[in-house]
């Protein structure tokens, strides 16, 4: 598979106190990348940096390149609205619109992009963002009810669809399953392989279990350095660092 | 790994893996005494001893019954990766490995005891040998594994061929005797069985040492053409 994204001796810093040193690494197109290591360790900085969500915090800046489809996304023509459109993002917590119907969540990214549909053209990728996401045959009864009326994992499969709307290249997963109970986790976990098929995802996580379960290739960092970079098989079976073998056998520390 | 790596936070995993690990060593112990009194029992003619040996066997099963249950909790329970993965996927074989050399030791007794009833066919001189080699084996190849020595288990794997000479070397020499006179045919035959157990400890110790080398280094070494000098 090609790289979908490369990242390129990137350094992120918040108030100048570096939290990402130099980190490289590339991104295979149509496969499931997990990014683990211990708090703190700047992968949540590192998948912020990748769809330039990283800048919007006071204080905080990088250097670096990351390269989607062979462009800069850090050039500086290019509008950080339309990186963010092309590499979608879903968070921690479930965030849905609370008092938004459900169908008006999956379309919100739309009209913050500024694209204004037909509104069968704006129901049909309403359904197919839902059926993407796994929710459609669950919701599709009560479209019209609030998004926060549904339980925490509908409401995270939610966000996915609201993500999909826009129809992103790249996903970016800030631990997306650690609010949820174990069988909406193995739901989320499901979606994410049928969504490689169409998406290149990027999944942060604490649960090492996770990143075993359902990612191609495994990142390790620690303290603000990529540690070692592999085929999510080898990582978890025989890593070739220290580093990593220790905090995957919870020797950490 | 136990003296170079630090130790687990969660203290309860590393209790469990001690306890793995010691209790395969004891199982090993009682493996490696097994072979010896079994062929004590034999050279010594001590149909008592063969038959001691026979009912301690018990305790080999046992303990493979444990060391099972011991390896299969820990992977219900603390998901292993990465070296502790490799060491108790290594000692779930292991422990096969080490029953069915008891299970061989058995093997041996009861040929010894229906050798004991007749005259001794001819002094025992390889046997002993072929034992003492098989036994060094064993213990090595368990020495290997507690100290993640893959130099030593190498040597283990080595050795399986010195086993395998005079494993065919007493086929010759019992095939003579037979040739010769077939009255000695019952005796040869059973005694053609003892070489052939004792072979197949080695082999066991040699299957023991591959997995060694694959704990310590991830690799596989199992099924391969051996490398001639």
């Amino acid at each position: 598979m090609p790289d979908k994204v490369i990242v390129r001796h990137l350094r992120a810093s918040f108030n100048k106190v570096e939290a990402l040193h130099d980190v490289s690494l590339n991104f295979a197109e149509n496969r499931v990348t997990a990014i683990i290591g211990p708090s703190g360790c700047g992968k949540s900085t590192l998948v912020r940096c990748i769809n330039r969500m990283h800048e919007v915090v006071p204080g905080a800046s990088c250097t670096g390149d990351v390269i989607l489809d062979g462009e800069n996304i850090y050039a500086p023509a290019v509008d950080p609205v339309q990186v963010r459109r092309r590499i979608g993002m879903v968070f921690q917590k479930p965030t849905p619109f609370p008092t938004m119907s459900i169908e008006d969540n999956v379309a919100a990214g739309l009209k913050l992009n500024g694209i204004t549909l037909a509104r069968s053209d704006r129901d049909r990728l309403v359904e197919q963002s839902l059926k993407r996401a796994a929710l459609w045959e669950e919701v599709k009864d009560r479209l019209g009810r609030p998004g926060a009326s549904l339980s925490g994992g509908q409401q995270q499969r939610l966000c996915v669809a609201r993500a999909l709307a826009v129809e992103p290249e790249v996903l970016l997963m800030d631990e997306p399953c650690s609010a949820l109970d174990p069988i909406s986790t193995a739901r989320i976990e499901e979606l994410l392989l049928e969504l490689k098929a169409t998406y290149t995802i990027i999944i942060v996580t604490h649960n090492m279990q996770q990143a075993a379960r359902c990612s191609d290739y495994t990142a390790f960092m620690y303290a603000g350095d990529l540690i070692e970079f592999g085929e999510t098989r080898q990582i978890f079976t025989n890593p070739t660092r220290r580093e990593t073998e220790d905090y995957i056998t919870g020797r950490f520390g | 790994m136990e003296n170079s790596q630090p130790q687990h936070t969660n203290r309860q995993y590393e209790e469990e893996l001690r306890g793995l690990r010691a209790g395969l060593l004891k199982m090993g112990g009682l493996a490696e005494r097994q072979i010896a009194e079994a062929i004590d029992s034999l050279v010594n003619r001590n149909t008592g001893q063969a038959r001691e040996t026979i009912e301690r066997d018990v305790e080999v099963n046992r303990m493979d019954t444990e060391m099972d249950e011991r390896c299969i909790r820990l992977l219900a329970l603390h998901q292993p990766a990465a070296s502790d993965l490799r060491f108790i996927t290594t000692g779930l074989k292991i422990t096969t490995d080490l029953e069915r050399i008891g299970d061989n030791a058995v093997n041996i007794c009861e040929r010894a005891i229906e050798l004991n009833q007749e005259p001794q066919l001819k002094p025992y001189i390889d046997i002993p040998r072929m034992a003492e080699i098989a036994q060094t084996m064993v213990k090595d190849s368990l020495d290997a594994f507690m100290r993640d020595d893959t130099t030593l288990a190498e040597e283990v794997i080595d050795r399986d061929d010195e086993v395998d000479q005079l494993n065919y070397q007493i086929y010759r020499e019992l095939l003579s005797y037979m040739a010769e006179d077939p009255q000695t045919i019952p005796r040869a035959t059973r005694i053609l069985f003892v070489s052939k157990y004792l072979e197949r400890i080695a082999d066991h110790a040699t299957n023991i040492a591959e997995m060694v080398v694959y704990m310590v280094k991830g690799r596989t070494i199992r099924h391969m053409e051996k490398k001639k000098p």
